[in-house]
């Protein structure tokens, strides 16, 4: 049974990634933690239950991770995608820091595996998991576990009491039941807010009706509403959020890595209007997939279909949801629900523009196409092969961009711009303080490790003390 | 189009398809799109050789499982989620339904059915027998009294009796074993194109078989109770191979001596049948009662129960076989080597018996199906 009268060192607030790096390094300091997660046990891990590498900073090849990765190439990488949109010291605080998060998480039980085939090539920057973020997940609760840390599952914080940025209590629902914890300090790792349709629906309206949301369906934002009401400074754009190009039939939650199509740079793409939209072929798809899932939710109904032929079928993984297939574009466009007169002639149009080249699956060639208003600048290769296959895409949103405002010791900072006495944040909730905009493959891993473990750190200091 | 919340039913589900295969089908499909779990056995490296699973490549799939399990603990999309993933538990259920379907004779596939209880039928009714016989067959007087001294143990059961037997129901066994493997081997076959079996592919199945590599998890072993990592199932699992293959030594030694060397059996403790059947026992022993130990207190999420009851019946059979072969070893200069003996035989004749209608026959199609892949990664 829980002491509910008991006064913690350090109370965790989430359960995935983020909050056990934190817990585990508070309770290595010798911190008393309980650790709050909102799911029940076989749900438990928040995102990380859908993740599958992080990637690190690394001078030399390591067991896991090939060549190098040194820190102006990861900066480069993370000013490209974010375009400026971040907090130089704090990247780079956490691009050096990266360095050690294999290891800490190896000691936390964790195994990582050379990468193989469906990785999207990224065996050089990023380390893999093996068997996925469940099993990083499941390794970092046994470890606390044996810290004797305590875990409530089934726990939802719904308030922190917060007095002069210093954090009293929470008020949770511990199964259902109100309950409160006191603790001498507080890691608020409790992720993003993109499962709350109605908050999604304050900034995109009608259109968040038609987002799936990827990963855990009890990222809620209550802790982060609640800490943003009671004085904490917000960062980061609240409408921006990470999304990639989901199948239109994926579950409208948790449904996870598998549901992602990566059918894109070897199609054409158009909306509901059958009107290509974006150069499909614009850049490899590992430095793409991130934009797509904004560009289908910009679009009419949020829905986009990607075209192709059998010739490009085995360019990319398969989908779990087969694919719509006609002999001829017509027919397809009738599966699809599109105009089809008006698809025949997009298909038309491009292939019209296909320029002759040397198609390279995996790097960007020349096959491109000349005239159109919105070019296809690789991979373009003609669509007449039959039979024809079309994909329905939708956006599938991973997590949500605004969060707390933290230093580079993990510290919450208040809106006075004070930091809090007693609260420190890691993961989702304040990755928005390096990622303005875009997104890095693995980047949120890292950003979760590395602010859990100096929240982790610092709470314990306080814990103690 | 839209709204459909649950994969789509498999294109090919119309034919006579059991529901595990179709089950097994809709999973697969959610796997290879997946591929976390590439890095744990060698069935999804496998399964992304394929778009499209058959029949047979599921069959296949499904006994290159050595249910390690490793890969529903780490999945995101196992039960309660909706997706309901359950690799270890779906592909048992396929194994089970494959033993039968290759089972041969055919219609002795539906031993299969309530394995367990045929077991236990046969172990109980072989000792009967053997009992029964060496009754009235010898003097009763001799079954009773201590035998010391060379052909001691043919004095309670004649030896044309105990090699006939043997022979008969063992010969039989690898008869029957060894036409399900062929039956096996062409119903999985993947189509044409496939390249003969070379040196290679045959060497590399071998040293799967005997690391049980597949129960490794890349080296830090498999999901053997919970979703902490051990390596306990493969090292009970080997105990009993290789005390299981120290016991068969010892037998074909000992008929080497008897009929080339003409040294008839009891043989001394340190002689060479005698250690190996002793240590091979231990083995088996120490092999069948922590695998038992490990099926009882196991995390059920993954197992197919219905398939428990074969499994636990050929466990305890084989360890009922060591102990008496073991106990028999104790005690046989006293008058109770005589009914030992027999029960021993009766239990040994029994395996022998169920032995191509029992669990033992994963062997086959595990060891045919670790060669189809070694063979297969070479392509």
């Amino acid at each position: 049974m829980v002491d509910f009268t008991r006064l913690w060192d350090v109370l965790v607030v989430g359960g995935g990634n983020a909050a056990l790096s934190a817990a585990i390094t508070a309770a290595r300091a010798g911190a008393s933690v309980i650790v709050a997660e909102h799911a029940p046990k076989a749900m438990r891990g928040g995102n990380s239950r859908h993740t599958r590498n992080l990637r690190a900073l690394h001078p030399k090849p390591t067991d896991v991770l090939t060549e190098s990765y040194l820190e102006e190439e990861y900066w480069d990488d993370l000013l490209r995608v974010t375009g400026g949109r971040t907090d130089e010291a704090l990247a780079r605080m956490c691009i050096r820091a990266s360095e050690h998060a294999p290891g800490f998480l190896r000691d936390c039980g964790v195994v990582f595996q050379p990468s193989l085939s469906g990785t999207l090539s990224l065996s050089r920057t990023n380390a893999f998991f093996l068997g996925g973020g469940k099993a990083l997940v499941n390794a970092l609760y046994r470890t606390a576990e044996k810290l004797g840390i305590t875990i409530l599952y089934d726990t939802e914080v719904q308030h922190i009491a917060i007095e002069e940025g210093f954090a009293r209590e929470a008020i949770v629902s511990w199964r259902g039941f109100p309950q409160r914890i006191r603790a001498k300090a507080v890691i608020a790792s409790a992720g993003g807010f993109q499962a709350n349709r109605e908050w999604l629906r304050e900034y995109w309206g009608d259109a968040a009706d038609n987002f799936q949301i990827r990963g855990t369906p009890y990222a809620q934002g209550r802790v982060l509403r609640d800490m943003l009401a009671s004085g904490v400074q917000e960062v980061g754009d609240p409408t921006q959020f990470h999304a990639v190009a989901n199948d239109a039939r994926a579950p409208m939650a948790d449904g996870g890595l598998a549901m992602r199509l990566d059918c894109v740079p070897f199609s054409i793409v158009v909306n509901k209007d059958v009107e290509r939209f974006y150069d499909e072929g614009e850049d490899v798809w590992p430095k793409r997939y991130a934009i797509w899932g904004r560009l289908i939710a910009q679009q009419r109904d949020q829905r986009a279909f990607a075209i192709t032929d059998s010739q490009a079928l085995h360019n990319y993984l398969p989908s779990v949801f087969p694919p719509m297939k006609a002999d001829s574009i017509a027919e397809l466009a009738v599966m699809l629900d599109l105009d089809p007169v008006k698809l025949e002639r997009v298909v038309a149009e491009y292939n019209a523009a296909v320029q002759p080249g040397t198609f390279h699956g995996n790097k960007l060639d020349d096959c491109r196409t000349e005239g159109l208003a919105i070019p296809k600048s690789h991979w373009a290769r003609r669509i007449d092969q039959p039979p024809f296959y079309g994909h329905p895409l939708a956006p599938g949103i991973t997590f949500t961009f605004l969060g707390v405002k933290v230093n580079d010791r993990a510290r919450v900072m208040m809106a006075d711009g004070k930091p809090s006495g007693n609260i420190f944040a890691s993961g989702e909730i304040m990755a928005g303080n390096i990622l303005g905009q875009g997104y890095l493959a693995g980047f949120g891993m890292t950003i979760g490790t590395v602010f859990g473990r100096i929240a982790g750190e610092e709470a314990a200091k306080i814990g103690r003390n | 189009m839209e709204g459909i919340n649950r994969p789509p039913a498999p294109a090919s589900a119309t034919g006579p398809e059991s529901e595990a295969t179709i089950e097994a089908r809709r999973q697969m499909e959610i796997c290879n799109a997946c591929r976390y779990c590439e890095g744990y056995c060698a069935v999804f490296p496998a399964m992304t050789l394929r778009r499209e699973f058959s029949t047979g490549d599921l069959t296949h799939l499904a006994n290159l499982c050595h249910s390690c399990k490793g890969c529903y603990h780490a999945c995101q999309y196992a039960p309660p989620h909706p997706f309901g993933i359950n690799i270890p538990q779906t592909f048992a259920t396929i194994r089970a339904e494959s033993y039968a379907e290759y089972a041969w004779p055919q219609g002795m596939g539906r031993a299969f059915e309530r394995n367990g209880t045929l077991v236990s039928l046969a172990a109980f009714l072989s000792v009967t027998l053997v009992l029964l016989l060496t009754m009235a067959l010898q003097d009763p007087a001799i079954l009773y009294t201590a035998q010391t001294g060379t052909g001691a143990f043919f004095r309670v059961i004649p030896y044309w009796l105990m090699v006939g037997m043997a022979s008969l129901s063992f010969g039989y066994a690898l008869f029957a074993m060894g036409m399900g493997a062929v039956r096996y081997w062409r119903g999985t076959a993947p189509g044409a194109g496939q390249k003969p079996i070379t040196v290679a592919p045959v060497a590399e199945a071998a040293v799967d078989i005997l690391t049980l590599r597949n129960l490794g998890g890349g080296g830090h072993g498999c999901n053997d109770l919970d979703d902490s990592f051990a390596q306990a199932r493969r090292h009970l699992h080997h105990a009993m191979f290789y005390g299981f293959m120290m016991c068969f030594a010892a037998t074909s030694v000992g008929a080497f001596y008897h009929h080339v060397m003409g040294w008839k059996s009891p043989h001394a403790f340190f002689s060479l049948p005698v250690q190996l059947g002793t240590w091979g026992g231990v083995l088996l022993c120490i092999g069948t009662a922590g695998l038992l130990w490990v099926k009882t207190v196991t995390d059920p999420g993954p197992v197919a129960k219905r398939l428990l009851g074969g499994e636990y019946a050929m466990l305890a059979l084989l360890f009922l076989i060591s102990v008496t072969g073991l106990l028999l070893l104790a005690i046989r200069h006293t008058g109770a080597m005589g009914v030992m003996l027999a029960i021993h035989l009766g239990l040994v004749l029994a395996f022998f018996l169920v032995m191509p209608y029992s669990k033992m026959v994963h062997g086959v199609y595990r060891g045919l199906a670790l060669l189809r892949n070694a063979q297969e990664k070479r392509k």
